[in-house]
């Protein structure tokens, strides 16, 4: 499923994104504790652990949405943590996708797909909407061009903030529990998008409760509990050969 | 008792007094009142965003003065933040504005303005949701363009109801102004009906102004009404979330 990656000088492909010894705390609360991961380009990783693992604040770390408190997140081999890093052109290569949405209730759904490209990228209105139109055909939606977030489903909004994020043509998208606050109905749609995205190659981190869709599109499962990764591996190894006991303890509750 | 109440019509609701006195009012007393307080308004809404902004700020060379000013501005009678701003500053040979009273009166209700608006402006950003916040910034949009194109825009409708209460409160602050000292011309609508009342020693001239007054607040106190409804339980028209076409959209 992985894309072919530029390799780097030494043969190895530089990723995507790595995190190494990535912290946060919340006051005395140590949320993450020396988080080490890497991400290459076209893999999809899929993030499973309890809730108030640290999952959201690890994801929320790579485009600085929380500042960590020590280590370092890197994109694309530039450490974004670093204080001459412009964190608004790094926000524009990492899309995120919220739970709730997050949709501009005031904006229809291609304004909402289109504000960043004309306000951000200082694009033109008939470039922006063109980008746009074909970004919400591509999550299906090419005919809700003009209604607003209150107008559409659940399913439906959660997919117009896909095309949102999309439109910046990111090099990395981060999911969080993206169907978690869904209608059960709709949660295939936006599964259906995200299969596609992973196998056109975008690069993923996925935060997910939807273990059927980590076991099937993820390149790489990586299972957090306490502000650490515990174990990481293949959709098989880690849903048919789980080591550590806190992972069997986590799966036996939710399978 | 009888000769009381006569006595209360006689002064109070003389109607030969009144008619009188009407057209006085409309000519100078009422585009006066109307003036300072749209200038004093413009100005709160102005400065009150300014402040607003300010007083959310983390850094706490915006944060302290916001407050301190909102605290005091707030705290003050307005007839003495009237009297300092109007009369003290001009007096001290602080007047940007020049020589015109009405223009010193409507920068201190200004004044006074900015404070209780830049506190409906803070509630109002404060009250949106933080996702919207962070989807604006996670698209690369800065702090000051996700306020403006996101935040703003959103906070405005819900600052409507208590705007308009502001509103109200100023144009009724505005018979203040008298403190000032205003020539013929220059009166609201209080001072003019005061001063008929002073020359013929009848009240029914204040009446006369209050009846001004009430043709303005009482019509803008049931707006704030219908707005407050119209804001909680959504616009009549509002129809299910399911493919509906674009144009069934109220309200825009
Ligand atoms: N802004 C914050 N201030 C203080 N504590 C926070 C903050 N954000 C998160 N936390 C705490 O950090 C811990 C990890 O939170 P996080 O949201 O990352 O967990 P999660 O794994 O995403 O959980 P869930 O599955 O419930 O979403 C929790 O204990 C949470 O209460
Ligand atoms: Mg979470």
């Amino acid at each position: 499923m992985s894309a072919p990656a530029d390799p780097s000088p030494a043969g190895a492909v530089r990723p995507r994104v790595a995190l190494k010894g990535l912290s946060k705390r919340f006051g005395t609360l140590e949320v993450l504790n020396g988080v080490d991961l890497e991400i290459v380009p076209g893999e999809v990783v899929c993030v499973l652990g309890p809730s108030g693992s640290g999952k959201s604040t690890m994801l929320r770390c790579i485009n600085l949405l929380e500042t960590p408190t020590g280590g370092v997140v890197e994109v694309d081999g530039v450490d974004i943590t670093a204080r001459e890093t412009n964190i608004d052109d790094v926000r524009t290569r990492v899309g995120m996708v919220f739970q709730h949405f997050n949709l501009f209730p005031h904006m229809t759904a291609l304004g909402n797909v289109t504000v960043a490209l004309r306000r951000v990228k200082r694009m033109k209105r008939d470039e922006a909407e063109r980008i746009g139109r074909e970004r919400l055909a591509e999550v299906g939606l090419a005919d809700k061009a003009d209604a607003r977030p209150a107008q559409l489903s659940g399913g439906q909004q959660q997919r117009v903030a896909i095309a949102r994020a999309l439109a910046m043509d990111p090099e990395v998208m981060l999911f969080d529990e993206v169907t978690s606050a869904l209608d059960p109905e709709l949660v295939k749609d936006v599964l259906d998008v995200m299969r596609g995205l992973a196998a056109g190659g975008m690069t993923m981190v996925v935060v997910t409760h939807e273990m059927g869709f980590a076991r099937e599109v993820a390149d790489r499962v990586v299972f957090m509990d306490a502000g650490a990764l515990v174990e990481e591996g293949t959709p098989e190894e880690i849903f048919g050969h789980a080591r550590s006991p806190r992972l069997r303890d986590f799966l036996d509750k939710v399978l | 008792m009888g000769e009381r109440l006569e006595d209360v019509r006689r002064l109070f609701f003389n109607w030969e007094v009144m008619t009188a006195t009407f057209p006085e009012l409309l000519r100078e007393g009422l585009p006066n009142t109307l003036m300072v307080s749209f200038g004093a308004i413009s100005i709160g809404i102005v400065f009150g965003m300014l402040v607003a902004l300010m007083g959310i700020s983390h850094r706490w060379y915006l944060k302290v003065p916001a407050k301190v000013y909102i605290d005091i501005f707030r705290g003050l009678p307005a007839v003495l933040t009237i009297v300092l701003v109007g009369l003290g500053l001009p007096a001290a040979g602080i007047r940007p504005w020049g020589r015109e009273a009405r223009i010193a009166a409507a920068v201190a209700l200004g004044a006074i303005a900015t404070a209780y608006i830049a506190e409906i402006f803070r509630a109002g950003i404060q009250s949106i949701d933080k996702g919207q916040m962070e989807a604006s910034r996670s698209v690369g949009m800065t702090y000051l363009q996700a306020m403006w194109l996101v935040i703003i825009p959103q906070a405005v409708r819900r600052v409507f109801p208590p705007l308009t209460n502001e509103a109200i409160a100023i144009i009724k602050d505005s018979s203040l102004i008298f403190v000032i000292g205003l020539s013929i011309g220059q009166r609201d609508l209080f001072r003019v009906g005061q001063n008929i009342a002073q020359q013929s020693g009848n009240y029914s001239a204040v009446t006369a102004a209050a009846l001004y007054y009430l043709a303005i607040t009482i019509p803008l106190t049931y707006l704030v009404n219908w707005l407050d409804t119209r804001l909680r339980e959504g616009p009549k028209e509002a129809l299910p979330a399911d493919d509906l076409p674009a144009t069934a959209e109220p309200g825009r």
